[in-house]
């Protein structure tokens, strides 16, 4: 079947300028949305998958879903640190760091507003085991000090934290004496510290979590089914990778709900206003349909015709719609995990994949607003269209 | 382009037996066209006049195949129109139909070239060899220096020349005219007459044209009138006859 | 009257055109609607708090308890009614689908400082008889198709283990306000169950989530706040007191990020439908524009003309935007009913439906404006050369 050409298509879209540019407005507003909501589910999914290593495991309490949930007690971590499979530096110390997590309420650059920041407790074995964690300003804290280090989206989206000044916490000041950067990954949003002097500091007997490296790396099940089996311990154990994923579940699947139940919404206003344009395309131009037919083009033809202005229509839109979305990437955003009940630090993530969806989603909404319209202007007769020309 | 004379034994080129039209309008069935009998030759010149309402616009359609009879035979080069299908139909159409229009029909956002080139998308010539066609038949109307020019920088005049390249690009036998020179003025009417006068003479064409203009049918050889949908006169043009043998 | 029929009559001409958009602007004024619940919902808790009640919370973050012997220190403030406390129970009813609020309470000051929580006398008495009893809203007792008497069983995160309570009471909540989704039970016998099965590590027995502070002037807050905190400064577990909506709303504020996105994109769902009826109305208008010159002709000035675009935009933006809200009711019930417990005030309120019809009637006028003024400056030989 021989097609209508190309030109004819596009230029009929130039010649309407206004109409094209707000029908293909509105598509662009609705795939911005759709982008962006996409964008920030990815992003948060790629900050906590960021941060687990691959050979990391995580030990918590049985049940606790969230590290501030967990309470492992100072002989139930020494238990597991005696357990076979750790793994040992270079220098024969074994890379397992007792880490108490806390949450401390902090006001927020500029709005002051408060929102919870996790202070961890952690080691030389814990920096060990955190290997995209690098100090961009100033230094480590120092062990057995007050000092601490603070995360890079702490630093800048908090007030008090930054270099050389001292938050007040459970009766001591504490120095932050170091900015990290943790490579987009969660630690960007925590403060660390020393693990011991914390636990005095909040009198506390027992830990929150206990991280370590597996010395082999498949060797996991083994650890946990000891770790798990054993009747002295309530823990159970988690590859890292996976327990940081699972935290990222909740948030990441909230948005991407909400964002996909309202551009299906708005989308209808969009491809509502696709038909109308489609529509008034097809009533403005049956003369022009009825000497294609004459000519000897198929209804086919003209069905494709209508249908690839509709979907040339809804690719502008799409296109303009996306490399808005694009410029999202520049906005840093933070928001409270849910599941964690503190601050994440991320990024609007663009990833080939939600190009492409964004692309099929608006080339579905020029479809499906086209498709009518374009079915009419196929069943016309040729004689009633020439007689309308 | 010019075709061999007609002999005096070759079967018609449009053989029409019985025709007849009716609309259905609700329960009203109205005929438009009731057993019109009509033989046209190879390389005839016939005009189809008749008042509003006579069927003549009707018969026109159905012998460019742009319609369907409600009964009776049709018959063009030997091929049975009535019993074609549609996609068929579509395609003998653009093989053997070149069309002309009162309003020019041409597709505002194609150049004029790009309009004349049109039917031949429909063949399986190259770019190349579409080009040479449209240049041709640009250049038989005379308006080859407008070639890429939008019909809204083109007069009246100019824009049926270019419907006019365009009904003749593919090498149609068959010319279908309807009101060619309804919407324009005595000089650009006779303009435009003049060439289809040449598509006949020299070309050969086979042209059935509807009219009301006195003028267009006086070109025509053969005068067919219609009313109420039926044939009621069918004569040699007089005026016709004599310009072809003054010319000879 | 002439005007109002002249554009009902227009306005149908092209009932296919109208109709659809009439449908986006439905759709337009639900979503808008649907948002604005949304971010509405999640301040009900802000909505809900009394001027008369404090909460006192541990300075480091609400995730650090207070000791239970701060309760008599702060009823001997300057300024302060009463004090209760509660903690956060955090337990999972089945699967962690059913989320809701569970708070173990000291009922008899708890039940006095929240006065909204309406419970009939013989119910109440029974909660405060039965150390393991607990009270629940009306909307979570129907949820869960719960009477009185019946067991409730929770799975504990923070305090592990499994807990049974018996329901002796269902509350009503006084106004719409009042969140109808929580359970309460006795702080208590979470405290003495803890210390049995922990042991050593029953050491968190004896502390308080918060405490909630009944003050006599709502002028005083800021005053008793300050005395309070003043009494635990320096010590083990400072304090942070404020009003009970500021405390509300810093739960507001730590979802700020998203609430702005919802709110933006609420603005531009109506940006969109602005578009769509912008276009509608420039279409019809073009085809209008023989007859818009016949009526000039004729003599009726360029005000009529634009009248008669104007009104035929805001004609069809009055129905669809009364359409919308009417059915925004119904997407809002469904809403409700698909989030559950997460949003356990889910209402529409009556500001937002008066911005639903304003959205409506404002994209109505701008979608006219452009094309009404083009039109009424449209020179009559222009425009009747249009006929064509």
């Amino acid at each position: 079947m021989k097609a209508v050409p190309l030109a004819y298509i596009a230029r009929n879209l130039w010649v309407r300028r206004v109409t094209t540019a707000l029908t293909a407005l509105g598509m662009a507003l609705v795939v911005y949305v759709f982008a962006t909501v996409l964008m920030m589910s990815e992003g948060i999914r790629a900050t906590l998958v960021a941060t687990g290593q691959p050979d990391n495991a995580v030990v918590l309490r049985k049940g606790a879903g969230a590290e501030i949930n967990s309470a492992v007690s100072r002989t139930q971590a020494a238990i597991v640190e005696s357990l076979p499979g750790i793994a040992t530096d270079g220098t024969g110390r074994l890379l397992v760091s007792k880490e108490p997590v806390v949450l401390n309420n902090l006001p927020k650059r500029g709005s002051g507003k408060p929102s919870n920041v996790t202070v961890r407790g952690t080691s030389e074995a814990g920096l060990a085991l955190r290997p995209q964690v690098r100090l961009v300003e100033g230094r480590m804290f120092r062990p057995g000090t007050s000092e601490i280090v603070a995360g890079r989206a702490i630093a800048d989206g908090f007030d008090g934290v930054a270099l050389g000044q001292t938050l007040r916490f459970a009766g001591r000041e504490w120095r932050v004496v170091g900015v990290f950067d943790a490579g987009r990954s969660a630690f960007d949003s925590e403060i660390w510290g020393d693990a011991e002097q914390m636990m005095q500091a909040f009198r506390r007997n027992a830990y929150s979590t206990v991280v370590f490296r597996l010395a082999d790396a498949d060797a996991f099940e083994r650890v946990r089914a000891q770790i798990e089996g054993d009747p002295r311990l309530t823990l159970e154990a988690k590859p890292e990778v996976r327990f940081y994923a699972e935290q990222s579940e909740a948030l990441a699947t909230f948005i991407s709900i909400l964002g996909t139940a309202l551009t299906a919404i708005f989308s209808i206003g969009a491809i509502v206003g696709a038909m109308i344009t489609m529509f008034a395309a097809v009533a403005q131009r049956t003369g022009e349909i009825g000497t294609l037919r004459a000519l000897g083009f198929r209804r086919g033809a003209v069905l494709a015709a209508f249908l690839g202005e509709s979907l040339l229509l809804a690719l502008v839109g799409g296109l303009a719609g996306l490399a808005a979305a694009s410029f999202m990437q520049a906005v840093d955003i933070s928001t409270t995990n849910f599941q964690t009940f503190s601050e994440i630090a991320f990024r609007f993530t663009l990833t080939p994949d939600i190009a492409l969806r964004t692309l099929l989603f608006a080339l579905f909404m020029g479809l499906v607003g086209g498709f009518v319209p374009a079915w009419r202007a196929a069943r016309l007769k040729i004689v009633d269209c020439l007689r309308e020309a | 382009m010019s075709t061999p004379p007609v002999a005096a034994d070759e079967p018609p080129l449009i053989r029409i037996r019985d025709l007849s039209k009716a609309y259905v309008r609700g329960t009203q069935v109205i005929p438009v066209l009731q057993g019109v009998d009509l033989d046209v030759r190879r390389a005839e010149f016939v005009a189809l006049m008749g008042p509003s309402g006579s069927g003549k616009s009707t018969l026109l359609n159905l012998i460019a195949g742009i319609d369907k009879p409600s009964g009776g035979t049709l018959e063009i080069g030997g091929v049975d129109i009535v019993g074609l299908g549609e996609g068929d139909l579509a395609d003998w159409r653009a093989a053997n139909v070149g069309f002309i229009f009162q309003f020019y029909n041409l597709l505002p956002v194609l150049t004029a070239a790009e309009n004349v080139e049109l039917p031949l998308l429909l063949t399986g010539l190259s770019r190349r060899q579409r080009r040479e066609h449209v240049d041709a038949a640009l250049a038989m109307v005379r308006l080859d220096d407008r070639a890429d020019h939008y019909p809204n920088e083109l007069s009246g005049g100019q824009q049926q020349r270019v419907a006019i390249a365009r009904a003749l690009v593919t090498d149609p036998q068959l010319i279908v005219a309807d009101e060619p020179t309804g919407d324009l003025d005595r000089v650009t009417g006779a303009e435009v007459l003049s060439l289809l006068d040449e598509l006949h003479r020299q070309l050969g064409k086979t042209i059935v044209m509807v009219t009301h203009d006195p003028k267009a049918a006086a070109r025509a050889e053969r005068l067919v009138h219609l009313e109420k949908g039926v044939l009621v006169a069918d004569d040699a043009n007089g005026a016709a006859e004599a310009a072809t043998a003054h010319a000879r | 009257m002439f005007l109002l029929r002249l554009l009902l009559k227009n306005a149908l001409r092209h009932k296919l055109r109208t109709t659809l958009t009439m449908v986006g602007l439905v759709v337009a004024v639900c979503a808008f609607g649907l948002l604005r619940t949304i971010v509405d919902a999640w301040y009900a808790g802000v909505e809900a708090s009394a001027s008369t009640r404090l909460v006192t919370r541990n300075a480091i973050s609400l995730t650090f308890p207070l000791p239970l012997n701060y309760a008599e220190r702060i009823r001997a403030v300057d300024g302060v009614g009463s004090v209760s406390w509660a903690n956060w129970f955090g337990g999972i009813y089945v699967s962690e689908r059913n989320f809701f609020a569970q708070f173990a309470v000291d009922p008899p000051s708890y039940l006095a400082l929240y006065p909204e929580y309406v419970l009939p006398d013989e119910q109440k008495q029974a909660f405060l008889r039965d150390r393991q009893g607990a009270v629940v809203g009306r909307k979570l007792a129907d949820k869960f198709g719960w009477k009185v008497g019946d067991a409730i069983p929770l799975r504990g995160t923070l305090y592990p283990g499994t807990w049974t309570f018996t329901l002796r009471g269902i509350y009503d909540g006084a106004d719409a306000k009042t969140d109808e989704q929580q359970m309460l039970f006795h702080w208590k016998f979470l405290s003495e169950t803890m210390r049995q099965r922990a042991g050593a590590a029953g050491a968190n027995a004896d502390f308080v989530g918060v405490y909630v502070v009944g003050i006599r002037e709502p002028d005083d807050a800021a005053l008793v706040s300050q005395r309070i905190d003043a009494l635990f400064r320096n010590s083990l577990a400072e304090t942070l007191t404020e009003t009970e909506k500021a405390f509300q709303l810093s739960f507001v504020a730590m979802s700020e990020a998203i609430l702005v996105a919802i709110q933006a994109v609420s603005y531009i769902v109506v940006l969109i439908i602005m578009a769509v009826m912008a276009n509608t109305m420039m279409m019809t208008a073009r085809e209008r524009l023989a007859e818009y010159a016949t009526l000039k002709a004729l003599g009726f000035g360029p005000g009529f003309v634009v009248r008669l675009l104007a009104g035929e935009s805001l004609l069809i933006a009055l129905v669809g935007g009364l359409a919308g809200i009417a059915l925004t009711f119904p997407l809002a019930a469904g809403f409700a009913q698909a989030a559950g417990t997460l949003f356990p005030i889910f209402q529409v309120s009556p500001l937002t439906q008066a911005l639903q019809l304003g959205a409506a009637l404002l994209v109505g006028a701008v979608a006219a404006a452009w094309p009404a003024w083009r039109m009424s400056r449209i020179e009559i030989v222009a425009g009747l050369r249009h006929v064509a």
